[in-house]
């Protein structure tokens, strides 16, 4: 398997990002674990968020080669029921503010 | 065991008799180690008055059980954020409920799914589902239990006391890997 290319987004609107991560305030993250399987993981990601396949699997990928990935984001509401759900799924999920 | 299979609705697979008991007591085994977590919650007047449960606020001492019931916060471990911590502790005791009644429902759909003597395991998709969860659990905690890594050979020296375990943690691996892609496909 080979790391996919990445290219880091400039952000060319500061104001407009702002105001994005005022509407997304928590954020979900899943971290890298030598147990989980790739396949099942990306199984979680298309169940629990409705995500396509490949987005599923870009996240994965991310989560294997980058170590964590930001799976979902917006209300603490939210974002606790996200880590709540993959945490029984199994996955290592963890939730912290926008930064 | 030959590789599960996906007609319609249905999930299909088979295990031999010593198979079976071999997923039925790992599976039995974190249903207990859940099932006396769950024992550990505080009971409190105001919790049946208002049916709100809560579970304990600290991470289990248990390494396996704090792995299947982790933090919601990611802490550091030498220095954590006592703001960090505080949170951490009061979303587990208002989760763990029913985190534990989730994990302990998937090994019990296990159990009920599994013939104790071998055969035919038929599964609907939620089952199958349920199934996926429970075996990934008994892997995390197998895998807590033998520090297993990403670049985990297929066998280790035959002196190091984890090698006979290990086999029995790739064939489950193999039994999950498998279902992901029948439930998939």
């Amino acid at each position: 398997m080979t790391t996919p290319v990445e290219h880091e987004r400039t952000q060319v609107d500061p104001a407009g990002e702002e105001v994005r991560t005022e509407d997304r305030p928590w954020q979900t993250l899943v971290w890298n674990d030598p147990v989980n399987l790739m396949s099942y993981v990306t199984y979680v990601f298309q169940k629990l968020f409705g995500y396509s396949r490949d987005h599923a699997t870009k996240l994965m990928l991310d989560v294997h080669h980058k170590g964590r990935a930001i799976v979902s984001s917006g209300t603490k509401d939210k974002v606790e029921a996200d880590v709540a759900k993959l945490h029984a799924a199994g996955l290592w999920a963890t939730m912290q503010r926008s930064s | 065991m030959k590789k599960w299979t996906r007609t319609g609705d249905q999930v299909l697979g088979r295990f031999d008799r010593q198979e079976a008991a071999v997923v039925r007591g790992l599976v039995s085994q974190i249903q207990d180690m859940l099932l006396a977590r769950a024992e550990e919650a505080p009971q409190d007047e105001l919790a049946e008055l208002t049916g709100i449960r809560t579970g304990p606020s600290t991470p289990p001492d248990d390494p396996i059980l704090g792995r299947l019931l982790p933090d919601f916060h990611r802490l550091d471990p030498d220095a954590p954020d006592p703001a960090e911590v505080d949170s951490a502790n009061a979303l587990r005791s208002l989760h763990e409920p029913e985190l534990l009644d989730l994990k302990t429902g998937v090994a019990a759909v296990v159990l009920d799914t599994c013939p104790p003597d071998g055969g035919e395991v038929r599964l609907a998709l939620d089952q199958a589902e349920a199934w996926l969860s429970a075996l990934n659990d008994v892997r995390l905690a197998l895998g807590t239990a033998l520090d297993v890594q990403e670049d985990m050979p297929d066998e280790l020296p035959p002196d190091d006391p984890r090698s006979p375990h290990l086999g029995v943690y790739h064939w489950l691996t193999w039994v999950q890997e498998t279902l992901v892609e029948a439930v998939m496909s």
